[in-house]
Protein backbone atom coordinates (compact mmCIF):
# COMPACT_ATOMS: atom_id res chain seq x y z
CA UNK A 1 0.00 0.00 0.00
CA UNK A 2 2.76 2.43 0.98
CA UNK A 3 4.76 1.83 -2.19
CA UNK A 4 1.66 2.21 -4.30
CA UNK A 5 1.01 5.64 -2.75
CA UNK A 6 4.60 6.55 -3.40
CA UNK A 7 4.21 5.52 -7.02
CA UNK A 8 1.11 7.70 -7.49
CA UNK A 9 2.77 10.67 -5.82
CA UNK A 10 5.65 10.37 -8.25
CA UNK A 11 3.31 10.32 -11.22
CA UNK A 12 1.51 13.42 -9.92
CA UNK A 13 4.78 15.31 -9.56
CA UNK A 14 5.96 14.26 -13.02
CA UNK A 15 2.71 15.40 -14.65
CA UNK A 16 2.70 18.70 -12.78
CA UNK A 17 6.35 19.42 -13.48
CA UNK A 18 6.04 18.61 -17.15
CA UNK A 19 2.89 20.64 -17.66
CA UNK A 20 4.26 23.65 -15.82
CA UNK A 21 7.36 23.44 -17.99
CA UNK A 22 5.15 23.54 -21.09
CA UNK A 23 3.31 26.53 -19.61
CA UNK A 24 6.62 28.32 -19.11
CA UNK A 25 8.12 27.66 -22.55
CA UNK A 26 6.71 30.83 -24.16
CA UNK A 27 8.08 32.96 -21.32
CA UNK A 28 11.45 31.22 -21.39
CA UNK A 29 11.63 31.66 -25.13
CA UNK A 30 10.72 35.33 -24.77
CA UNK A 31 13.62 35.84 -22.37
CA UNK A 32 16.15 33.82 -24.36
CA UNK A 33 15.27 35.58 -27.61
CA UNK A 34 15.49 39.04 -26.08
CA UNK A 35 19.15 38.45 -25.21
CA UNK A 36 20.14 37.10 -28.63
CA UNK A 37 21.45 38.85 -31.73
CA UNK A 38 19.31 38.96 -34.85
CA UNK A 39 21.60 36.49 -36.64
CA UNK A 40 21.25 34.05 -33.77
CA UNK A 41 17.47 34.17 -34.04
CA UNK A 42 17.47 33.55 -37.79
CA UNK A 43 20.01 30.75 -37.77
CA UNK A 44 18.48 27.31 -38.23
CA UNK A 45 21.55 25.24 -38.96
CA UNK A 46 22.39 24.82 -36.15
CA UNK A 47 19.29 26.08 -34.35
CA UNK A 48 20.34 28.32 -31.46
CA UNK A 49 18.60 27.83 -28.13
CA UNK A 50 20.94 29.61 -25.71
CA UNK A 51 22.35 33.02 -26.64
CA UNK A 52 26.13 32.76 -27.06
CA UNK A 53 26.53 35.89 -24.96
CA UNK A 54 23.76 37.65 -23.06
CA UNK A 55 23.39 40.84 -25.09
CA UNK A 56 21.52 43.86 -23.84
CA UNK A 57 21.37 45.56 -27.25
CA UNK A 58 17.75 44.71 -27.96
CA UNK A 59 16.68 46.20 -24.63
CA UNK A 60 18.75 49.35 -25.23
CA UNK A 61 17.31 49.83 -28.70
CA UNK A 62 13.74 49.27 -27.60
CA UNK A 63 14.12 51.66 -24.68
CA UNK A 64 15.53 54.28 -27.05
CA UNK A 65 12.85 53.87 -29.70
CA UNK A 66 9.79 53.47 -27.52
CA UNK A 67 9.00 55.89 -24.78
CA UNK A 68 8.30 53.29 -22.13
CA UNK A 69 8.19 55.83 -19.32
CA UNK A 70 5.28 57.55 -21.02
CA UNK A 71 3.56 54.27 -21.86
CA UNK A 72 3.86 53.11 -18.26
CA UNK A 73 2.58 56.45 -17.07
CA UNK A 74 -0.43 56.43 -19.41
CA UNK A 75 -1.27 52.86 -18.43
CA UNK A 76 -0.82 53.68 -14.76
CA UNK A 77 -3.05 56.76 -14.95
CA UNK A 78 -5.70 54.78 -16.78
CA UNK A 79 -5.56 52.04 -14.13
CA UNK A 80 -5.52 54.50 -11.22
CA UNK A 81 -8.47 56.46 -12.60
CA UNK A 82 -10.51 53.34 -13.20
CA UNK A 83 -9.74 51.87 -9.76
CA UNK A 84 -10.66 55.11 -8.01
CA UNK A 85 -13.95 55.45 -9.88
CA UNK A 86 -14.84 51.76 -9.65
CA UNK A 87 -14.13 51.33 -5.93
CA UNK A 88 -15.92 54.55 -5.03
CA UNK A 89 -19.11 53.98 -7.04
CA UNK A 90 -19.28 50.23 -6.51
CA UNK A 91 -18.77 50.39 -2.74
CA UNK A 92 -21.56 52.94 -2.34
CA UNK A 93 -23.95 51.08 -4.62
CA UNK A 94 -22.94 47.67 -3.24
CA UNK A 95 -23.84 48.78 0.28
CA UNK A 96 -27.25 50.11 -0.76
CA UNK A 97 -28.05 46.98 -2.78
CA UNK A 98 -26.79 44.61 -0.15
CA UNK A 99 -27.93 46.17 3.15
CA UNK A 100 -30.70 48.70 2.61
CA UNK A 101 -34.36 48.14 1.79
CA UNK A 102 -35.96 50.79 -0.37
CA UNK A 103 -38.42 51.21 -3.20
CA UNK A 104 -36.95 50.63 -6.65
CA UNK A 105 -33.95 48.71 -5.36
CA UNK A 106 -34.72 45.45 -7.11
CA UNK A 107 -35.48 47.06 -10.45
CA UNK A 108 -32.27 49.07 -10.24
CA UNK A 109 -30.30 45.97 -9.35
CA UNK A 110 -31.76 44.00 -12.25
CA UNK A 111 -30.32 46.71 -14.50
CA UNK A 112 -26.89 45.94 -13.01
CA UNK A 113 -27.32 42.22 -13.69
CA UNK A 114 -28.59 42.96 -17.19
CA UNK A 115 -25.46 44.96 -18.03
CA UNK A 116 -23.29 42.02 -16.98
CA UNK A 117 -24.94 39.75 -19.54
CA UNK A 118 -24.39 42.04 -22.54
CA UNK A 119 -21.22 41.59 -24.60
CA UNK A 120 -19.08 44.73 -24.32
CA UNK A 121 -18.85 45.35 -28.06
CA UNK A 122 -22.44 46.60 -28.00
CA UNK A 123 -21.29 49.64 -26.00
CA UNK A 124 -18.16 50.47 -27.96
CA UNK A 125 -19.47 52.53 -30.90
CA UNK A 126 -21.75 54.81 -28.83
CA UNK A 127 -19.06 55.23 -26.16
CA UNK A 128 -16.57 56.19 -28.85
CA UNK A 129 -19.03 58.72 -30.31
CA UNK A 130 -19.59 60.22 -26.84
CA UNK A 131 -15.87 60.65 -26.20
CA UNK A 132 -15.40 62.05 -29.67
CA UNK A 133 -18.28 64.54 -29.25
CA UNK A 134 -16.80 65.70 -25.97
CA UNK A 135 -13.60 66.42 -27.85
CA UNK A 136 -11.76 64.09 -25.50
CA UNK A 137 -10.10 61.68 -27.94
CA UNK A 138 -6.40 61.16 -27.17
CA UNK A 139 -6.69 61.95 -23.48
CA UNK A 140 -6.29 59.94 -20.29
CA UNK A 141 -9.96 60.64 -19.62
CA UNK A 142 -10.87 58.72 -22.79
CA UNK A 143 -8.97 55.69 -21.48
CA UNK A 144 -10.81 55.83 -18.14
CA UNK A 145 -14.26 56.66 -19.51
CA UNK A 146 -15.84 53.17 -19.99
CA UNK A 147 -14.62 52.16 -16.52
CA UNK A 148 -16.25 55.03 -14.60
CA UNK A 149 -18.87 52.66 -13.23
CA UNK A 150 -18.80 48.88 -13.02
CA UNK A 151 -21.70 46.48 -12.89
CA UNK A 152 -19.40 43.59 -12.04
CA UNK A 153 -17.80 45.59 -9.22
CA UNK A 154 -21.20 46.58 -7.85
CA UNK A 155 -22.16 42.92 -7.80
CA UNK A 156 -18.90 41.96 -6.10
CA UNK A 157 -19.25 44.63 -3.40
CA UNK A 158 -22.90 43.75 -2.81
CA UNK A 159 -21.90 40.13 -2.16
CA UNK A 160 -19.27 41.29 0.28
CA UNK A 161 -21.66 43.55 2.22
CA UNK A 162 -24.29 40.83 2.35
CA UNK A 163 -21.84 38.56 4.14
CA UNK A 164 -21.46 40.92 7.11
CA UNK A 165 -23.38 40.22 10.34
CA UNK A 166 -26.51 42.25 11.03
CA UNK A 167 -25.60 43.00 14.64
CA UNK A 168 -22.86 45.43 13.62
CA UNK A 169 -25.33 47.64 11.82
CA UNK A 170 -27.85 47.53 14.67
CA UNK A 171 -25.21 48.42 17.22
CA UNK A 172 -24.17 51.39 15.13
CA UNK A 173 -27.80 52.61 14.87
CA UNK A 174 -28.23 52.27 18.63
CA UNK A 175 -25.13 54.38 19.11
CA UNK A 176 -26.88 57.05 17.11
CA UNK A 177 -25.14 56.67 13.77
CA UNK A 178 -27.19 57.51 10.69
CA UNK A 179 -26.97 55.33 7.61
CA UNK A 180 -24.16 57.36 6.07
CA UNK A 181 -22.04 57.14 9.22
CA UNK A 182 -22.78 53.45 9.64
CA UNK A 183 -21.60 52.85 6.11
CA UNK A 184 -18.51 54.97 6.34
CA UNK A 185 -17.21 54.06 9.80
CA UNK A 186 -18.57 50.56 10.45
CA UNK A 187 -19.43 48.64 7.33
CA UNK A 188 -17.18 49.89 4.52
CA UNK A 189 -13.91 49.24 6.40
CA UNK A 190 -14.94 45.60 6.77
CA UNK A 191 -15.07 45.07 3.00
CA UNK A 192 -11.46 46.05 2.44
CA UNK A 193 -10.50 42.68 0.97
CA UNK A 194 -13.31 42.89 -1.58
CA UNK A 195 -12.13 46.38 -2.49
CA UNK A 196 -8.62 45.03 -3.01
CA UNK A 197 -9.99 42.24 -5.20
CA UNK A 198 -12.00 44.74 -7.23
CA UNK A 199 -8.94 46.95 -7.64
CA UNK A 200 -6.92 44.00 -8.88
CA UNK A 201 -9.57 42.97 -11.40
CA UNK A 202 -9.90 46.54 -12.61
CA UNK A 203 -6.13 46.87 -12.97
CA UNK A 204 -5.64 43.62 -14.87
CA UNK A 205 -8.63 44.27 -17.09
CA UNK A 206 -7.46 47.80 -17.95
CA UNK A 207 -3.89 46.65 -18.51
CA UNK A 208 -5.00 43.92 -20.89
CA UNK A 209 -7.58 46.00 -22.75
CA UNK A 210 -6.48 46.38 -26.34
CA UNK A 211 -9.42 47.47 -28.47
CA UNK A 212 -10.56 50.54 -26.54
CA UNK A 213 -7.12 52.26 -26.28
CA UNK A 214 -6.54 51.52 -29.97
CA UNK A 215 -9.83 53.20 -30.88
CA UNK A 216 -9.78 56.34 -28.75
CA UNK A 217 -6.08 57.12 -28.46
CA UNK A 218 -4.42 56.98 -31.85
CA UNK A 219 -1.80 59.48 -30.67
CA UNK A 220 1.50 57.84 -29.93
CA UNK A 221 1.88 59.99 -26.81
CA UNK A 222 -1.38 58.77 -25.34
CA UNK A 223 -1.03 55.04 -26.09
CA UNK A 224 -1.08 52.40 -23.40
CA UNK A 225 1.45 49.58 -23.14
CA UNK A 226 -0.95 47.16 -24.83
CA UNK A 227 -1.81 49.36 -27.78
CA UNK A 228 1.77 50.56 -28.31
CA UNK A 229 2.96 46.96 -28.38
CA UNK A 230 0.36 46.15 -31.01
CA UNK A 231 1.59 49.00 -33.17
CA UNK A 232 5.21 48.06 -32.67
CA UNK A 233 4.68 44.58 -34.01
CA UNK A 234 3.79 45.99 -37.41
CA UNK A 235 6.95 48.08 -37.58
CA UNK A 236 9.55 45.60 -36.39
CA UNK A 237 8.16 42.60 -38.25
CA UNK A 238 11.23 40.38 -38.06
CA UNK A 239 13.50 41.94 -35.46
CA UNK A 240 12.73 39.18 -32.99
CA UNK A 241 15.09 40.18 -30.17
CA UNK A 242 13.62 43.68 -30.06
CA UNK A 243 10.04 42.42 -30.23
CA UNK A 244 10.66 40.03 -27.35
CA UNK A 245 12.54 42.64 -25.33
CA UNK A 246 9.59 45.03 -25.67
CA UNK A 247 7.11 42.28 -24.75
CA UNK A 248 9.20 41.45 -21.69
CA UNK A 249 9.44 45.07 -20.54
CA UNK A 250 5.67 45.41 -20.92
CA UNK A 251 4.94 42.25 -18.91
CA UNK A 252 7.30 42.69 -15.98
CA UNK A 253 5.41 45.28 -13.87
CA UNK A 254 2.22 43.22 -13.85
CA UNK A 255 4.14 40.06 -12.98
CA UNK A 256 5.72 41.84 -10.01
CA UNK A 257 2.33 43.15 -8.87
CA UNK A 258 0.93 39.65 -9.19
CA UNK A 259 3.73 38.21 -7.05
CA UNK A 260 2.97 40.78 -4.34
CA UNK A 261 -0.82 40.49 -4.36
CA UNK A 262 -1.01 36.83 -5.29
CA UNK A 263 -3.20 35.86 -2.37
CA UNK A 264 -5.76 38.58 -3.10
CA UNK A 265 -5.75 37.70 -6.80
CA UNK A 266 -6.53 34.07 -6.18
CA UNK A 267 -9.05 34.67 -3.41
CA UNK A 268 -10.78 37.36 -5.42
CA UNK A 269 -11.28 35.07 -8.38
CA UNK A 270 -12.26 32.11 -6.27
CA UNK A 271 -14.92 33.99 -4.31
CA UNK A 272 -16.40 36.13 -7.05
CA UNK A 273 -15.91 34.10 -10.17
CA UNK A 274 -13.74 36.94 -11.38
CA UNK A 275 -13.96 38.56 -14.74
CA UNK A 276 -10.70 38.77 -16.59
CA UNK B 1 -47.33 54.87 17.90
CA UNK B 2 -43.79 55.87 18.67
CA UNK B 3 -42.57 52.75 16.93
CA UNK B 4 -44.47 53.47 13.75
CA UNK B 5 -43.05 56.96 13.48
CA UNK B 6 -39.63 55.46 13.91
CA UNK B 7 -40.37 52.86 11.29
CA UNK B 8 -41.58 55.46 8.84
CA UNK B 9 -38.62 57.64 9.57
CA UNK B 10 -36.34 54.68 9.14
CA UNK B 11 -37.98 53.74 5.86
CA UNK B 12 -37.64 57.26 4.50
CA UNK B 13 -34.01 57.38 5.57
CA UNK B 14 -33.28 54.08 3.84
CA UNK B 15 -35.00 55.32 0.70
CA UNK B 16 -33.02 58.56 0.61
CA UNK B 17 -29.64 57.07 1.49
CA UNK B 18 -30.24 54.08 -0.77
CA UNK B 19 -30.89 56.17 -3.83
CA UNK B 20 -28.10 58.57 -2.95
CA UNK B 21 -25.67 55.64 -2.82
CA UNK B 22 -26.76 53.95 -6.03
CA UNK B 23 -27.21 57.18 -7.98
CA UNK B 24 -23.65 57.49 -9.35
CA UNK B 25 -23.67 53.87 -10.50
CA UNK B 26 -27.14 54.08 -12.00
CA UNK B 27 -26.47 57.32 -13.88
CA UNK B 28 -23.20 55.86 -15.15
CA UNK B 29 -24.78 52.59 -16.20
CA UNK B 30 -27.59 54.34 -18.03
CA UNK B 31 -25.28 56.71 -19.89
CA UNK B 32 -22.43 54.29 -20.55
CA UNK B 33 -24.32 51.04 -21.11
CA UNK B 34 -28.09 51.13 -21.29
CA UNK B 35 -28.50 54.00 -23.75
CA UNK B 36 -25.62 52.65 -25.90
CA UNK B 37 -27.48 49.33 -26.32
CA UNK B 38 -30.35 51.19 -27.97
CA UNK B 39 -28.01 53.46 -29.90
CA UNK B 40 -26.15 50.47 -31.32
CA UNK B 41 -29.40 48.84 -32.39
CA UNK B 42 -30.54 52.21 -33.81
CA UNK B 43 -27.21 52.62 -35.60
CA UNK B 44 -27.67 49.27 -37.32
CA UNK B 45 -30.50 50.82 -39.39
CA UNK B 46 -28.13 53.45 -40.76
CA UNK B 47 -25.33 53.65 -43.23
CA UNK B 48 -22.33 55.88 -42.66
CA UNK B 49 -22.08 58.36 -45.57
CA UNK B 50 -19.02 58.85 -47.75
CA UNK B 51 -15.88 60.08 -45.98
CA UNK B 52 -17.37 58.83 -42.71
CA UNK B 53 -19.74 61.79 -42.56
CA UNK B 54 -23.45 61.67 -41.79
CA UNK B 55 -25.88 58.89 -41.12
CA UNK B 56 -28.23 57.74 -43.84
CA UNK B 57 -31.30 55.76 -42.80
CA UNK B 58 -31.47 52.53 -44.79
CA UNK B 59 -33.98 50.51 -42.77
CA UNK B 60 -33.22 46.82 -42.71
CA UNK B 61 -30.69 46.89 -45.53
CA UNK B 62 -27.76 46.19 -43.22
CA UNK B 63 -29.55 43.09 -42.02
CA UNK B 64 -30.42 41.82 -45.48
CA UNK B 65 -26.79 42.43 -46.44
CA UNK B 66 -25.68 40.59 -43.30
CA UNK B 67 -27.74 37.52 -44.14
CA UNK B 68 -26.10 37.22 -47.54
CA UNK B 69 -22.62 38.20 -46.41
CA UNK B 70 -20.52 35.04 -46.59
CA UNK B 71 -17.65 36.87 -44.87
CA UNK B 72 -19.81 37.36 -41.76
CA UNK B 73 -21.04 33.76 -41.67
CA UNK B 74 -17.51 32.51 -42.23
CA UNK B 75 -16.32 34.63 -39.33
CA UNK B 76 -19.14 33.28 -37.15
CA UNK B 77 -18.06 29.77 -38.11
CA UNK B 78 -14.42 30.63 -37.30
CA UNK B 79 -15.52 31.95 -33.91
CA UNK B 80 -17.53 28.78 -33.22
CA UNK B 81 -14.54 26.61 -34.15
CA UNK B 82 -12.39 28.61 -31.77
CA UNK B 83 -14.94 28.28 -28.97
CA UNK B 84 -15.47 24.55 -29.52
CA UNK B 85 -11.76 23.89 -29.14
CA UNK B 86 -10.76 26.45 -26.52
CA UNK B 87 -13.55 26.02 -23.96
CA UNK B 88 -13.80 22.22 -23.54
CA UNK B 89 -10.07 21.55 -23.84
CA UNK B 90 -9.11 24.26 -21.37
CA UNK B 91 -11.76 22.96 -18.96
CA UNK B 92 -10.57 19.35 -19.24
CA UNK B 93 -6.90 20.21 -18.74
CA UNK B 94 -7.78 22.51 -15.85
CA UNK B 95 -9.89 19.81 -14.19
CA UNK B 96 -7.06 17.29 -14.25
CA UNK B 97 -4.46 19.76 -13.02
CA UNK B 98 -6.80 21.06 -10.30
CA UNK B 99 -7.48 17.54 -9.02
CA UNK B 100 -3.74 16.83 -8.93
CA UNK B 101 -3.04 20.11 -7.15
CA UNK B 102 -5.75 19.27 -4.63
CA UNK B 103 -3.74 16.25 -3.40
CA UNK B 104 -1.31 16.52 -0.52
CA UNK B 105 1.70 17.75 -2.47
CA UNK B 106 4.52 20.22 -1.97
CA UNK B 107 4.95 23.43 -3.96
CA UNK B 108 1.24 23.86 -4.60
CA UNK B 109 1.38 27.64 -4.75
CA UNK B 110 4.40 27.64 -7.08
CA UNK B 111 2.56 25.42 -9.56
CA UNK B 112 -0.53 27.58 -9.27
CA UNK B 113 1.51 30.71 -9.91
CA UNK B 114 3.05 29.22 -13.03
CA UNK B 115 -0.28 28.14 -14.48
CA UNK B 116 -1.80 31.54 -13.76
CA UNK B 117 1.05 33.58 -15.25
CA UNK B 118 -0.36 33.90 -18.81
CA UNK B 119 -3.52 35.41 -17.36
CA UNK B 120 -1.70 38.56 -16.28
CA UNK B 121 0.50 39.00 -19.35
CA UNK B 122 -0.51 41.62 -21.90
CA UNK B 123 -2.34 39.90 -24.77
CA UNK B 124 -0.15 41.78 -27.22
CA UNK B 125 2.96 40.28 -25.62
CA UNK B 126 1.43 36.81 -25.60
CA UNK B 127 0.52 37.04 -29.26
CA UNK B 128 3.99 38.27 -30.17
CA UNK B 129 5.81 35.42 -28.47
CA UNK B 130 3.45 32.78 -29.87
CA UNK B 131 3.81 34.17 -33.38
CA UNK B 132 7.50 33.78 -32.88
CA UNK B 133 7.13 30.20 -31.59
CA UNK B 134 4.91 29.39 -34.56
CA UNK B 135 7.19 31.07 -37.11
CA UNK B 136 7.47 28.52 -39.92
CA UNK B 137 11.09 29.30 -40.80
CA UNK B 138 12.86 30.18 -37.55
CA UNK B 139 10.29 29.20 -34.95
CA UNK B 140 11.01 26.98 -31.97
CA UNK B 141 8.21 24.53 -32.74
CA UNK B 142 9.21 23.61 -36.28
CA UNK B 143 12.91 23.55 -35.53
CA UNK B 144 12.83 21.48 -32.36
CA UNK B 145 10.39 18.91 -33.72
CA UNK B 146 11.79 19.11 -37.22
CA UNK B 147 8.46 20.01 -38.77
CA UNK B 148 7.47 22.12 -41.71
CA UNK B 149 4.05 23.40 -40.68
CA UNK B 150 2.65 26.82 -41.50
CA UNK B 151 0.92 27.06 -38.12
CA UNK B 152 -0.70 30.43 -38.59
CA UNK B 153 -0.75 30.91 -42.36
CA UNK B 154 -2.25 27.58 -43.41
CA UNK B 155 -6.01 28.39 -43.60
CA UNK B 156 -7.02 24.88 -42.58
CA UNK B 157 -5.19 24.87 -39.22
CA UNK B 158 -4.57 28.51 -38.31
CA UNK B 159 -7.71 28.89 -36.18
CA UNK B 160 -6.73 25.84 -34.12
CA UNK B 161 -3.22 27.19 -33.60
CA UNK B 162 -4.83 30.35 -32.24
CA UNK B 163 -7.15 28.25 -30.04
CA UNK B 164 -4.05 26.61 -28.54
CA UNK B 165 -2.85 30.06 -27.47
CA UNK B 166 -6.29 30.66 -25.99
CA UNK B 167 -6.14 27.41 -24.02
CA UNK B 168 -2.68 28.21 -22.72
CA UNK B 169 -3.90 31.66 -21.65
CA UNK B 170 -7.02 30.69 -19.68
CA UNK B 171 -6.18 27.31 -18.20
CA UNK B 172 -4.78 28.86 -15.00
CA UNK B 173 -7.91 30.88 -14.44
CA UNK B 174 -10.06 27.74 -14.70
CA UNK B 175 -7.72 25.89 -12.33
CA UNK B 176 -8.18 28.56 -9.65
CA UNK B 177 -11.96 28.32 -9.90
CA UNK B 178 -11.94 24.51 -9.84
CA UNK B 179 -9.59 24.43 -6.85
CA UNK B 180 -12.04 26.62 -4.96
CA UNK B 181 -14.85 24.24 -5.91
CA UNK B 182 -12.85 21.16 -4.92
CA UNK B 183 -12.24 22.56 -1.46
CA UNK B 184 -16.00 22.43 -0.85
CA UNK B 185 -16.24 18.68 -1.42
CA UNK B 186 -16.19 16.92 1.98
CA UNK B 187 -13.20 14.61 2.45
CA UNK B 188 -15.50 11.94 3.97
CA UNK B 189 -16.94 11.16 0.55
CA UNK B 190 -13.56 10.05 -0.71
CA UNK B 191 -12.81 8.11 2.44
CA UNK B 192 -16.10 6.21 2.19
CA UNK B 193 -15.40 5.46 -1.47
CA UNK B 194 -11.92 4.20 -0.63
CA UNK B 195 -13.31 1.85 2.00
CA UNK B 196 -15.75 0.55 -0.60
CA UNK B 197 -12.75 -0.11 -2.82
CA UNK B 198 -13.37 2.54 -5.49
CA UNK B 199 -10.30 3.37 -7.56
CA UNK B 200 -8.98 6.91 -8.09
CA UNK B 201 -10.50 7.03 -11.57
CA UNK B 202 -13.84 5.88 -10.19
CA UNK B 203 -13.74 8.52 -7.49
CA UNK B 204 -12.99 11.16 -10.11
CA UNK B 205 -16.02 10.28 -12.22
CA UNK B 206 -18.48 9.45 -9.45
CA UNK B 207 -17.61 11.98 -6.76
CA UNK B 208 -15.44 14.79 -8.13
CA UNK B 209 -17.25 15.47 -11.42
CA UNK B 210 -20.84 15.43 -10.07
CA UNK B 211 -20.00 17.48 -6.98
CA UNK B 212 -17.93 19.92 -8.99
CA UNK B 213 -20.58 20.30 -11.68
CA UNK B 214 -21.82 23.72 -10.45
CA UNK B 215 -18.26 25.06 -10.82
CA UNK B 216 -17.87 23.38 -14.20
CA UNK B 217 -21.14 24.90 -15.32
CA UNK B 218 -20.16 28.37 -14.14
CA UNK B 219 -16.78 28.17 -15.84
CA UNK B 220 -18.19 26.87 -19.10
CA UNK B 221 -20.82 29.62 -19.31
CA UNK B 222 -18.44 32.47 -18.51
CA UNK B 223 -15.61 31.07 -20.64
CA UNK B 224 -17.91 30.52 -23.58
CA UNK B 225 -19.20 34.09 -23.46
CA UNK B 226 -15.62 35.35 -23.27
CA UNK B 227 -14.42 33.03 -26.05
CA UNK B 228 -17.16 34.22 -28.40
CA UNK B 229 -15.68 37.69 -28.03
CA UNK B 230 -12.16 36.64 -29.04
CA UNK B 231 -10.39 39.60 -30.63
CA UNK B 232 -6.93 40.40 -29.23
CA UNK B 233 -5.32 37.12 -30.22
CA UNK B 234 -6.63 37.22 -33.75
CA UNK B 235 -5.89 40.89 -34.24
CA UNK B 236 -2.34 40.46 -32.95
CA UNK B 237 -1.43 37.10 -34.46
CA UNK B 238 -2.96 37.54 -37.90
CA UNK B 239 -1.87 40.39 -40.15
CA UNK B 240 -4.05 41.72 -42.97
CA UNK B 241 -1.81 40.03 -45.51
CA UNK B 242 -1.94 36.59 -43.87
CA UNK B 243 -3.50 34.14 -46.37
CA UNK B 244 -5.43 32.51 -43.52
CA UNK B 245 -7.14 35.70 -42.35
CA UNK B 246 -10.45 34.82 -44.01
CA UNK B 247 -10.56 31.50 -42.17
CA UNK B 248 -9.56 32.96 -38.81
CA UNK B 249 -11.17 36.38 -38.41
CA UNK B 250 -13.72 36.34 -35.61
CA UNK B 251 -17.01 38.23 -35.35
CA UNK B 252 -15.51 40.83 -33.04
CA UNK B 253 -12.52 41.24 -35.34
CA UNK B 254 -14.92 41.95 -38.21
CA UNK B 255 -16.89 44.30 -35.96
CA UNK B 256 -13.70 46.22 -35.24
CA UNK B 257 -12.69 46.34 -38.89
CA UNK B 258 -16.04 47.63 -40.12
CA UNK B 259 -16.58 50.11 -37.29
CA UNK B 260 -13.12 51.58 -36.93
CA UNK B 261 -10.99 50.69 -39.94
CA UNK B 262 -13.50 50.86 -42.82
CA UNK B 263 -15.54 53.51 -40.98
CA UNK B 264 -18.90 51.81 -41.61
CA UNK B 265 -20.32 52.03 -38.09
CA UNK B 266 -23.79 51.06 -39.27
CA UNK B 267 -22.65 47.67 -40.50
CA UNK B 268 -20.32 47.31 -37.51
CA UNK B 269 -23.31 47.85 -35.24
CA UNK B 270 -25.25 45.20 -37.17
CA UNK B 271 -22.46 42.70 -36.56
CA UNK B 272 -22.47 43.62 -32.85
CA UNK B 273 -26.21 42.93 -32.71
CA UNK B 274 -25.62 39.54 -34.35
CA UNK B 275 -22.99 38.78 -31.69
CA UNK B 276 -25.45 39.76 -28.96
CA UNK B 277 -28.10 37.44 -30.37
CA UNK B 278 -25.65 34.54 -30.71
CA UNK B 279 -24.34 34.92 -27.15
CA UNK B 280 -27.86 35.21 -25.72
CA UNK B 281 -28.90 32.05 -27.57
CA UNK B 282 -25.88 30.02 -26.47
CA UNK B 283 -26.25 31.15 -22.85
CA UNK B 284 -29.95 30.33 -22.94
CA UNK B 285 -29.25 26.83 -24.23
CA UNK B 286 -26.64 26.27 -21.53
CA UNK B 287 -28.92 27.43 -18.75
CA UNK B 288 -31.62 25.13 -20.08
CA UNK B 289 -29.24 22.18 -20.42
CA UNK B 290 -27.81 22.58 -16.92
CA UNK B 291 -30.89 20.90 -15.45
CA UNK B 292 -29.76 17.72 -17.16
CA UNK B 293 -26.25 17.52 -15.77
CA UNK B 294 -25.53 20.03 -13.03
CA UNK B 295 -25.82 18.58 -9.56
CA UNK B 296 -26.80 20.99 -6.76
CA UNK B 297 -26.59 19.60 -3.28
Amino acid sequence: MKSRDYFFKTIIYVVLLMSSFVMLIPFIWMILTAFKSITETTNIDPFVIWPSTWRLEAFKRVLENMNFVMLYLNTLLMIAGRILAAVLTATLAGYAFGRLHFKGRDIAFSLVLFQMMIPGQIFVIPQYIMVSNMGMLNTIFALIFPGLVTAFGTFLMRQSFMGLPKELEEAAYLDGCNIGQTFLFVMAPLTKSAMVALSIFTAVFAYKDLMWPMIVNLDKDKSTLASALAKMQGQYMSNFPELMAAALIACIPMVILYMIFQKNFIEGIATSGGKL
Amino acid sequence: MMLRINNNKQRNAQFLWGWLFILPTMIGLIILNIIPIFRTIFQSFFKTGDFGKGNIFIGLQNYSKLFEDTEVWQSLWNTIKYVIVEVPVSIMIALIIAVLLNQKIKGKSIFRTIFFLPMIAAPAAIAMVWRWLYNSQFGLLNNVFNLDVAWISDPSIAIYSIAVIGIWSVVGYNIVLFLAGLQEIPRDYYEAARIDGASGINQFFHITIPLLSPSIFFVSVTRMIAAFQVFDLIYMVMTDTNPAIEKTQSLVYLFYQYSFTYGNKGYGATIAVLLLVVIMMITGIQIYAQKKWVHYS
